[in-house]
């Protein structure tokens, strides 16, 4: 522990030139003017408890109800639904004489849907609860008094307590950091659940609470801190501190937030200041909009016009009871007119029909499928357990499983038109492999990135097929060569292998996959220009700002940087025989091995000076003098801007350099270029003068200052190298977005990440491609515009967008591929305004689209312009807190469940794995859910309509008097047993092709966003032919019943009877009409469906076996009046053929002439085309994909027509020469 | 919904301590039911089936309809209206008058003649039009409960507006259904010979048996100011009451006929038959008419050609259909499976290259 502890100690703020000065006490204004009334006693919990400063417990609560009010708000909640309200109030008025129902047959259907609903709710609410305890469950270290410091779980924290939080721990609350493990009260903090960044920012606490720094000091700790009040502003903070009798301002430097992570630093203390729902990260927090799935909405209207059928006809209804009980009624003796009670008194009939009128709202509520609602949700859950239970989308590495978090949006997943894509720990695992390098003009490095290598396994495939579709007609149409099928197995076959074997020696070294004899032990020595080699690892093992760390189980350094890709240069130093393993206030220390078997040299670079890292710079650099006493310059940067700075003679490897750059560029790889200055030490220690000097200005510009002094430096460079590092894409991301663009999919990349590294990542997933004309809309950095102000720079944009947009619609090359590249600021400028539809339309025609440098309110806005903009279903997918505002603006967001923060996962929809898991997610699971929602509703819709009307046929015959001519019982049993069933079927298990076929073949994704299935052709073709089904049911029975005997026995049918025989018929007619609609039979569908229609008869028979009390007319109806009687049989079977005749001649008109892709697929499936004609088969795989400028395969082809392009030129040119 | 700073992450360190072994139990087991690759037939419509299907419903239905239209066709059914003619002229102008009225007489003749051999048992029955005894008001007003068995005598809640006396003591049976009882009797006889009528075994057993008590006798039955119907043998139990029984079982539609009763002899071809009329039931006030049916029966019931016309209807039409098929297929063959016909290939601007 002291090893470490006097390690730890380095004042780290002696490595930073810009960003973590700290101010000169003289510097200090006086104490803020604190706007809010919060006072905060440092150490003396105690004082909050009772009521002025009683603020909120850190216990935190997602959950949207609790034990007491989860019945009144969920019940609340299910009745804001209109159907349900319509059911509600049916219910409540079957207890009155006015329903045509006993009550139970309302009440029941109600309270089970009802039930089911609330259920669901509860067990989703449930699942938050336990989320959120195991957040507040956690444990931290808590001062008790006395200097000593237990743990304490994070809901028991009050405001004031001081907390020690420990590396890699979250903080529990927002903190004021007190002092930290450093001796200068520095710590890092990682915000990637706030804000998305991955790069680590540096706390820093006041100088007068730094010497609490150890247990014993918080004893007689006492302070009070006054600040503003609770708000959701991350980056500002306006506070004072009381401490011995004296007032410091605080400021955001010194507030650690809630969420965010110690990295880099072994402890932290510090004092609470805002706890739970007051902390700024929970204020932020904004309720997830309850999200609806396009179907759904317009399932609403559907729901509106059959609520207009209804009450239509109930209108109808009521005024033919009002005529009838008006004119006819009073002779109607047998009725006893003259008696009359509540709802029927033939001197009153408007009233009369006004009770009517409620009575038929109620009777024909059968229009209006009660169990439509709680059938898509139990379709729902089934589906999306079958989403978190497929073993394809599951990631070993990290044990996730896919997980369908709100089951309400399956369908959602097959209609999505745009994906709107963060970048980092999405597209990327955020962690860096040095893969190769260019040192003194030569490339090393032989791996290939991923990207490569994915790109020559496509361009394997695609060659094949090129080759095949060039000569199929010489080979004599369907004839398929043999040698052709099996080379292209076998290339398969090889890349298999290649690709397998690359996995078994994937390195066990995190960060490092470079592989190349002539640098890997010591080899390099051996190279021409040793030299500059042995410059270019010095550079890599000295120009930094990590942290080594002795790993005690591996016997090697690890190192903490502040980027991924430092650690990542640190690694390939260590490899290539540098190891940094020491660093001193002002030394590294480094271990050189010169040779294989050359013992280590330990050698030690004073560092005079470091100019470290900032965006706007693009470069960082150190002053080190070496043991000799040599003065270097180390500077590694952007390749655009370390080749302004070259000196002449430093210009010696620029050319090769930038082939080089450009290659990797290509190959999707992070470039730095590295070069150095040597320095005289006359020339050194005047600039060091007047560094010094800027250094302890005081004033505003004393950064510019600095930074203009910096610049002096940094010139004059000699190039040394450059290296690529590649961002490692997840895995298949490439591949995965190939196929969704093949899908027909548009993808979006919005990401906080610099310019160049964006397009670098597009490059590496081949959104971007050489060739592709990138349109970069930027604001220039100019004076002049800042002068103009906003409007200059609007108009400049506006001029920007115009210009591109005239260029796309002026281009000819119908091949020819836009990029849209757009920066925040730019973006900001763009959003606010009538601008951003010129801007839309821009980027809806270009291939892809990125936006970097955005804000986490910025992916929002982006995200809520493509979906208002276009109309389209957007699908927004990120793993940070930073996506949150996308995912939950989308119409739908998926999070990455990675290993980084759950904020993301939390908010979204569907939380995946790993980004590839999106194909399967979207073109198999949506494209299957879309359908069977589709089909289901439509079917519904059918069913409850050739149910409902024949009610309305019957009122006609029976004086509008709203008797109904079924069994309670068998009314009941309609919508809830007899005919839901089939339906989950339908809607759970309906398969058009195999999984897959649907991966195969990513084009059918397209029926989905076209939405083939569920236009209002469609849906009024089903509503039309329930109509008609209910015409055939209704007229056909009558008339076969009308009044003559139907049986042998001269009886003639009662209303129970007829009612009963139409009955059978419907349920016959419905369930063979699923029958046709499905086209994927298991076990299931038939038990369902077939099992329907037995439990029909089944529950005839039970029903009739009961006391007749119960069962009334129907009693023994089965056995005894039916069964014996033929024509029961015959109207069934007639009647059923008939209601479904029509659509059967539809669909087998439809599919032979008009077929659609997975009718012929079906059709390949169906007949083995596909394993006889195996040519056929991967030819149309090929070719069933939409139109797309972006993915590999687009890539592939744009060098195939450029090849062909310089063969015909070549050819051409051979010609005329001759 | 769950909130943004939601839950700080159960990510972190957790996950990172997480046991292979847990992991392992995360994953999905495999079954072919959550993967959804349970074996399953998938049908498809082909040419072959589709013109299969219509021909053989074609085929199916084509001798079903002929068999029931010559059923049908056999049946001999005589039907005689007799509303009208059974009021006497006098009272032509005032129907209702004459049938209200308890001093008039109401007995009527009729004489008809059998057109064809009718087979016994020829049933009898009388046939009534715009009668709603589907009307919810009558549906509703009785009780099962009273029906059945004595116990139940004091259940008459349903039974309104007929449920008890003016004194309150139940009506026994009650409700509208029962008080209208249908009380017009036909005597027959041919050649002077009394032809006779069965009146047992019209009702279903069942409602015998289980429905109407062989221990409820009727009670205060039409003793209220207003008479309905048919007036109950008060000693007869209502199990035997097969009129009531029959009457009870309410009609579907305003138009229907209700068993009366059987003639078990056989009746031949142009025999006069005279019936005798007891024409008491009032359909006069709401304009019914009053038939009287004798009608053989089949394997279908009564004579009923709807039946087969539509199956005949229907059948030809699939064979119809059938054929359309066949020529269309011959006209325009689709060789199934042509990936020809895949939307990437019909129209061509969907596709690379």
């Amino acid at each position: 522990m002291t090893r470490g502890r006097i390690r730890s100690k380095i004042r780290r703020s002696n490595l930073y030139t810009f960003s973590c000065l700290r101010p000169q006490t003289t510097d200090t204004e006086g104490p803020n003017a604190v706007q809010g009334s919060r006072v905060v006693h440092c150490n003396q919990p105690q004082l909050h408890l009772k009521k002025p400063l009683k603020y909120c417990s850190n216990f935190i609560s997602t959950t949207k109800y609790n034990v007491v009010t989860f019945l009144p708000k969920a019940i609340f909640e299910q009745f804001r639904r209109v159907a349900n309200l319509y059911f509600l109030l049916a219910a409540v008025l079957s207890l009155t004489p006015i329903s045509p129902f006993t009550p139970v047959s309302m009440i029941a259907p109600l309270a089970f849907v009802v039930g089911l609903s609330m259920a669901k709710e509860a067990l989703e609410d449930s699942r938050r609860f336990v989320q959120d305890m195991k957040v507040n469950l956690r444990k931290v270290s808590v001062h008790k008094g006395d200097g000593v410091f237990g743990y304490r779980p994070w809901h028991k924290i009050r405001v004031g307590d001081v907390l020690k939080v420990e590396k890699d721990q979250f903080f529990p609350a927002d903190l004021l950091l007190l002092s930290s493990s450093y001796e200068d009260g520095i710590c890092y903090v990682e915000t990637m659940n706030l804000d998305g960044e991955t790069n680590l920012k540096v706390k820093r606490c006041l100088e007068t609470t730094l010497s609490l720094n150890d247990d014993e000091s918080f004893k007689d700790f006492l302070g009070k801190i006054r600040c503003e009040d609770p708000n959701p502003s991350l980056y500002t903070f306006v506070g004072n501190l009381e401490y011995d009798r004296q007032v410091f301002p605080l400021d955001p430097t010194q507030i650690l937030l809630r969420d965010s992570k110690l990295r880099n630093t072994a402890f932290v203390y510090g004092v609470v200041v805002f706890t739970g729902h007051d902390s700024k990260v929970m204020q932020n927090a904004t309720k997830s909009p309850s999200k609806r799935s396009t179907i759904e909405k317009k399932m609403d209207y559907i729901i509106y016009i059959l609520f207009t059928l209804l009450v239509l006809i109930s209108l109808i209804s009521s005024l033919g009871f009002a005529v009838k009980t008006k004119y006819q009624v009073p002779d109607w003796w047998y009725l006893q007119p003259k008696k009359p009670d509540g709802v029927f008194d033939p001197t009153n009939p408007s009233l009369s029909g006004f009770y009517h009128l409620i009575t038929a709202l109620i009777l024909y509520g059968y229009l209006i499928p009660i169990s439509l609602y709680v059938s898509i949700e139990v379709v729902k859950v089934l589906q999306a357990t079958f989403i978190n239970q497929d073993r394809h989308m599951y990631d070993e590495e990290s044990g996730n499983t896919a997980q369908a978090r709100t089951s309400n949006l399956n369908e959602e997943l097959g209609q999505v038109d745009t994906i709107l894509s963060d970048k980092t720990g999405t597209l990327t695992c955020n962690q860096m492999d040095f893969l190769k390098c260019s040192i003194a003009g030569t490339a090393y490095g032989v791996h290939s990135s991923e990207v490569e290598v994915a790109a020559v396994q496509q361009m394997a495939i695609q060659e094949e097929d090129v080759d095949l579709s060039n000569f199929p007609k010489r080979r004599g149409g369907r004839h398929v060569s043999r040698d052709n099928v099996e080379r292209a197995s076998e290339i398969e076959l090889e890349t298999v292998i290649t690709s397998s074997n690359e996995n078994d020696l994937k390195p066990t070294i995190k960060g490092f996959s470079f592989e190349d004899r002539r640098l890997m032990n010591g080899n390099w020595s051996k190279e021409p220009n040793a030299d500059v080699h042995l410059l270019f690892f010095r550079i890599l093992a000295i120009c930094h700002t990590a942290i080594p760390e002795y790993n005690e189980a591996t016997g090697s350094f690890t190192y903490e940087a502040e980027s991924p890709d430092e650690g990542a240069f640190l690694v390939a130093a260590r490899e290539f025989g540098f190891e940094f393993f020491r660093r001193t206030q002002s030394s590294v220390f480094v271990r050189e091995r010169y040779t294989n078997s050359g013992e280590p040299v330990e050698k030690e670079y004073k560092i005079l000076n470091l100019l470290d890292f900032t965006s706007k710079r693009k470069r960082m650099s150190v002053i080190v003098q070496d043991q000799e006493g040599q003065i270097l310059l180390l500077c590694k940067g952007a390749d655009s801007i370390i080749f302004d700075r070259l000196s002449k003679n430093g210009k010696v490897y620029e050319e090769t350099t930038t082939k080089h750059l450009n290659e990797y560029g290509e190959a999707g790889l992070r470039t730095l270029a590295l070069a150095y200055r040597k320095l005289e030490e006359s020339q050194y220690a005047t600039w060091n003068n007047e560094f010094q000097k800027a250094k302890t200005s005081i004033g505003g510009d004393r950064e510019a200052m600095l930074e203009r002094i910096s610049d002096m430096m940094e010139r004059e460079l000699i190039l040394v190298g450059a290296t690529a590092v590649e961002d490692k894409l997840q895995k298949g991301v490439p591949q995965c977005i190939d196929k969704l663009a093949q899908a027909g999919l548009k993808i979006w990349v919005l990401t906080g990440d610099k310019m160049e590294t964006a397009i670098n990542i597009g490059f590496a997933c081949s959104l971007l491609r050489q060739g592709m004309k990138q349109i970069c809309i930027t604001t220039t950095n100019s004076d002049a515009l800042v002068k103009d102000g906003k409007e200059g720079a609007k108009e400049n944009i506006l001029n920007q967008i115009t210009n591109a947009t005239q260029m796309i619609k002026l281009e000819k090359d119908p091949h020819a591929a836009f990029a849209l590249i757009i920066d925040g600021k730019t973006l900001g400028y763009v959003l606010d305004d009538n601008m951003k539809h010129q801007f839309l339309g821009l980027a809806v025609d270009c291939a892809s689209v990125i936006c970097c440098r955005v804000s986490p309110k910025q992916k929002a806005e982006v995200t809520r312009l493509v979906k208002e903009g276009t109309g389209k279903t957007t699908l927004a997918i990120g793993d940070g807190a930073n996506d949150v505002g996308m995912i939950q603006e989308a119409d739908i967001g998926v999070g990455i469940s990675g290993v980084e923060g759950m904020q993301a996962v939390m908010a979204s929809d569907f939380s995946i794995a790993q980004f590839r898991f999106l194909e399967r997610l979207l073109v198999v699971h949506g494209h299957w859910c879309y359908k069977r929602i589709a089909q289901m509703v439509c079917y519904f819709f059918y069913k409850n309509i050739a149910f409902g009307l024949t009610l309305f046929y019957f009122e006609a015959f029976a004086a509008f008097s709203g008797q109904s001519i079924y069994d309670d019982w068998y009314m009941l049993l309609f919508n809830v047993i007899l005919t839901s069933l089939p339906v989950i079927s339908l809607g759970v298990f309906e398969q058009d092709v195999s999984s897959e076929v649907c991966l195969q073949f990513p084009a059918l994704y397209q029926q989905g966003p076209k939405n083939l299935f569920f236009d209002w052709y469609r849906i009024l073709g089903w509503m039309g032919n329930g109509l008609y089904s209910s015409l055939v049911i209704f007229f056909l029975n009558i008339v076969i019943f009308y009044d003559q005997a139907f049986r042998v026995g001269g009886e003639t049918a009662d209303m129970e009877a007829v009612g009963t025989t139409m009955f059978t018929c419907i349920i016959w007619a419905v369930n063979c009409q699923i029958a046709l609609t499905m086209s994927h039979f298991t076990w299931i569908q038939h038990l369902l469906v077939w099992g329907s229609i037995v439990t029909w008869y089944l529950f005839l028979f039970l029903y009739g076996m009961m006391s007749p009390l119960i069962s009334g007319n129907a009693y023994q109806i089965l056995v005894e009046v039916l069964g014996p009687a033929p024509i029961y049989w015959a109207a069934t079977l007639l009647v059923t053929i008939t209601c479904n005749l029509p659509y059967l001649a539809h669909i087998s008109f439809q599919r032979c002439f008009n077929p659609m892709d997975h009718h012929i697929i079906q059709e390949i499936k169906y007949y083995k085309k596909d394993i006889e004609d195996r040519h056929m088969w991967t030819r149309e795989r090929s070719k069933a994909r939409q139109e797309t400028k972006i993915g590999f395969t687009a890539r592939v082809e744009a060098k195939i027509r450029q090849l062909r392009g310089r063969l015909q030129k070549k050819h051409s040119s051979n010609l005329s020469a001759s | 919904m769950s909130s943004r700073g939601a839950a700080s992450s159960s990510g972190g360190p957790q996950l990172g301590t997480s046991e292979s072994s847990t992991r392992i139990s995360k994953k999905p087991k495999y079954s072919r039911f959550t993967q959804q690759e349970l074996p399953a037939c998938k049908p498809i419509l082909t040419p072959g089936w589709v013109i299969a299907t219509f021909i053989a419903v074609g085929i199916i239905f084509i001798p079903i309809g002929l068999a029931s239209l010559f059923a049908s066709q056999r049946v001999v059914e005589i039907v005689h209206r007799y509303d009208e003619e059974c009021v006497p002229p006098i009272f032509s102008g005032n129907q209702l008058a004459y049938i209200q009225s308890s001093i008039t007489n109401k007995t009527c003749t009729k004489n008809f003649t059998v057109p064809k051999r009718m087979k016994g048992p020829v049933y009898v029955y009388y046939q009534l039009d715009n009668f709603y005894q589907n009307h919810r008001r009558y549906v509703k007003s009785r009780s099962d409960k009273q029906l059945r068995s004595k116990a139940g005598e004091l259940d008459t809640s349903t039974c309104k507006p007929e449920a008890t006396t003016g004194n309150n003591s139940p009506i026994v049976p009650c409700g509208l259904i029962a008080w209208s009882l249908f009380n017009d009797t036909y005597g027959f006889s041919m050649k002077n010979k009394v032809l006779n009528v069965s009146k047992k075994n019209i009702a279903w057993k069942s409602d015998q048996e289980h429905k109407f008590g062989s221990d409820v006798y009727p009670k205060n039955f039409q003793s209220g100011g207003l008479i309905g119907g048919a007036k109950l043998n008060a000693s007869i139990p209502l199990s035997e009451q097969e009129d009531l029984i029959v009457w009870m079982r309410t009609a579907a539609l305003p138009t229907f006929r209700k068993l009366y009763g059987k003639i078990e002899t056989d009746l031949e071809a142009n025999d006069e038959i005279t019936v005798v009329i007891q024409n008491n039931y009032n359909t006069y006030s709401f304009g019914g008419r009053k038939r009287l049916v004798l009608s053989t029966t089949s394997w279908i019931g009564g004579k009923n050609d709807f039946l087969g016309i539509a199956y005949l209807t229907v059948g030809g039409f699939c064979m119809f259909l059938a054929i359309g098929f066949i020529l269309l297929y011959v006209i325009k063959p689709r060789p199934l499976g042509d990936p020809a016909f895949l939307s990437w290939n019909r129209n061509p601007s969907g596709i690379m290259n």
